[in-house]
């Protein structure tokens, strides 16, 4: 079993649902990402996941689309990111990438792997690769043993979902609502919906992501499923802190209560 | 003619999930995919459905004001030394060969029962025929604009408010038309069930790159029937401006399964392929993803995507077609870059020989055709004969070209 699925089980093990905290790489600088990131572990968040900027991100709100243009603007590169992964990873967490896929095709697909592999890096997250296209992706990640993890949608169908869940290895995401990352006023009605369909068609932990900005979300979010995938939320601390040290004080906060909420699953 | 449009041909397809070669396919969030999957069905039982394909025929005929003149440009014929034919998409409605692609998508809009339509434009030549077909067909249209490009063509966002079209400015990225495209899939992904994304050229995820291809294709058809009444025979060469690249597929489509019938497409070269600032993803790029399809892409060495240049907001793209991206492929049609001053020395050329003022993105086609005639009619023997897709008029580029040959009066 992955890593990631290890950390699955000892949270369910819990009772509680496993926190995953997203960050761009290289935002708002590769050390003040590296920062950002170990702080989230500290204040309690289970997972990391690494978002490689990319210039068209159109999964992505408006938050984490700034954030990325930061980054992309002060020069990251994908081996940057490698960097980053390897010194995230460092702090035991387990860390999951995720990235749009013409940045992978562009490093080269084996490379990629190979080199996400040797920094420690449990998997990749693709957005806007969908099984029906990866049949490069499906061997690199079998050859250097990495999780894939595809989206699944309240749109999939039936059909869908199920082949799109046998491709998935480690855990699946289950998007919220239908829309772009960037937290919410009100958690989607449309996830329990999407996660017990999930759950009808693999055993895949699933995390829910798009929307969750709040520990009572967290919550709300964790009453239904294994993970809680928080983005836009994390993002904004840093975007709007004057200072580099307000945003991690501001990041360790958020954290915390995510962190809190992910162990008082409303049921 | 347009009545039988869409009746089918054996021009070269994609295979079922929409691959061109190496080229093509969906690379875009599941959460679209049962929307394209619903399009796909759309449109392949549209383009079986006589009743469809007469009620677009009528559309294209009776509102569109089409076929199009095949017209023999003699005075520019002389210029050029070569037989030139201009396929006139210029006097369509609203200006440019577009409008076939919007009559198209919303006819289909209508029949998946959907009310809204979303659009990209760069320079608002798009963005105002879909707010023209919306109109016509009673959809609310929301088009997605770069900021930068609200501010370059005002006039074109006035057009598409008169239209009762919703401009929405982007702010995000290079605040252009690949941010515009962006920000309008993010619409499509939040508002799928109504929405119909209406893409403005032969690109994006499948089916789009096909079904386009298939609304603009009697361009082809008509200028080849047109090409044979005229001069008794087919032209040796078929030449056409490629930004996303519909024009140029439109025009293309008929003549591919004629080998003798050699096909260029031109790029916006900007300031010249080897300074950097150009539009030409085929001669200047490489393969990529971009916005959903496999193709041509200008971009860096870590994949992120480069800023494109081009006199020609319309050809102002850093993708292409992933169709054109496979004919280059296979050889079957040439690429060729074509500077900035190149084409505004055609587009000069046209408007004192013939009394035509061409758009800009035209003008590149235009331009390309002044460079191959002393080529091809070298390699002929004698005088080729070349039909030039004018895909659209210059009223629209008035201010740019006034402004490029100083010919403005200074601003009091």
């Amino acid at each position: 079993m992955s890593r990631i699925g290890v950390a699955f089980d000892k949270a369910r093990a819990d009772g509680r649902a496993l926190l995953v905290g997203c960050m761009p790489a290289g935002f708002p600088t590769v050390e003040g990402s590296i920062a950002a990131m170990t702080a989230m572990v500290e204040a309690g968040v289970d997972v990391i996941e690494v978002e490689i900027p990319y210039s068209d991100p159109v999964m992505d709100g408006p938050v984490i689309q700034r954030a990325s243009d930061i980054a992309l603007a002060g020069g990251v590169r994908t081996a940057d990111t490698m960097r980053i992964i390897e010194a995230v990873a460092a702090t035991g967490a387990p860390v999951v990438t995720m990235t749009y896929w013409n940045p992978v095709e562009r490093y080269g697909v084996d490379v990629f792997a190979r080199d996400l592999a040797s920094a420690g890096g449990t998997g990749l997250i693709t957005p806007d690769l969908i099984p029906d296209e990866a049949d490069e992706w499906l061997a690199a990640s079998d050859a250097h043993g990495l999780d894939r993890t595809f989206l699944v949608s309240p749109s999939s169908t039936d059909a869908r979902l199920a082949m799109t869940v046998q491709h998935c290895r480690g855990f699946v995401y289950a998007t919220a609502v239908m829309g772009v990352t960037g937290a919410r006023a009100r958690t989607s009605d449309a996830a329990p919906t999407l996660v017990s369909r999930a759950r009808a068609v693999t055993d895949l932990p699933i995390g829910v992501g798009l929307g969750v900005g709040t520990g009572a979300q967290a919550g709300t979010v964790a009453g239904y499923a294994d993970g809680v995938i928080v983005g836009s939320a994390l993002v904004r601390c840093v975007l709007d802190a004057p200072t580099e040290a307000d945003g991690l004080a501001a990041l360790r906060t958020l954290s915390a209560e995510l962190a809190e909420g992910v162990r008082n699953p409303t049921r | 003619m347009s009545a039988d449009a869409l009746a089918p041909v054996a021009g070269p397809q994609p295979d079922s999930a929409g691959h061109f070669g190496r080229f093509g396919g969906r690379f875009v969030p599941e959460a679209l995919v049962a929307a394209l999957d619903e399009l796909d069905g759309a449109w392949r039982t549209a383009m079986a459905d006589e009743s469809f394909r007469a009620e677009f025929g009528a559309l294209l005929r009776d509102y569109a004001g089409t076929p199009s003149l095949l017209y023999e440009a003699r005075r520019f014929s002389a210029k050029v030394g070569a037989r030139v034919l201009l396929k006139r998409e210029d006097l369509n409605h609203t200006g440019a060969h577009k409008v076939r692609n919007v009559l198209g998508q919303a006819l289909l809009t209508k029949r998946m029962g959907k009310t809204r339509v979303i659009a990209e434009t760069g320079a608002g030549q798009h963005g105002v025929a879909t707010a023209t077909a919306a109109a016509l067909f009673d959809l609310e249209c929301v088009v997605y604009m770069g900021q930068v490009d609200t501010e370059r063509q005002a006039l074109n966002v006035a057009r598409m408010r008169m239209l009762g079209a919703t401009v929405v400015p982007v702010t995000n990225g290079s605040r252009t038309l690949k941010d515009a495209m962006n920000e309008a899939m993010r619409d499509w992904v939040a508002n799928v069930d109504e929405t119909h994304y209406l893409i403005g050229t032969a690109a994006g995820p499948h089916p789009f790159p096909a079904m386009v291809r298939d609304f603009v294709r009697g361009i082809g058809d008509e200028a080849r029937q047109q090409c044979l009444d005229l001069t008794g025979g087919l032209p040796d060469a078929v030449t056409a401006c490629v930004g996303g690249g519909s024009n140029a597929l439109g025009i293309f489509h008929a003549f591919v399964g004629d080998e003798a019938v050699r096909l260029y497409g031109f790029e916006a070269g900007g300031d010249g392929v080897s300074t950097g600032r150009h539009a030409a993803s085929i001669t200047g790029g490489s393969a990529g993803v971009l916005h959903g399809t496999r193709t041509f892409v200008l971009q860096d060495a870590d994949g992120q995507t480069l800023e494109s240049h081009s006199i020609s907001a319309g050809l102002d793209y850093p993708g292409v077609g992933p169709e054109h991206a496979w004919l280059h492929d296979t050889g079957r049609a040439n690429y060729l870059p074509v500077t900035d001053d190149e084409a505004m020395a055609a587009f000069e050329l046209l408007c004192r020989t013939e009394g035509i003022i061409p758009a800009i993105e035209s003008a590149h086609a235009l331009a390309g055709t002044v460079a191959l005639a002393p080529k091809l009619a070298a390699e002929l023997g004698r005088e080729p004969t070349i039909v030039v897709n004018l895909s659209g008029r210059g009223d629209k580029d008035v201010h740019t070209a006034g402004d490029y040959f100083g010919i403005l009066d200074k601003e009091r």
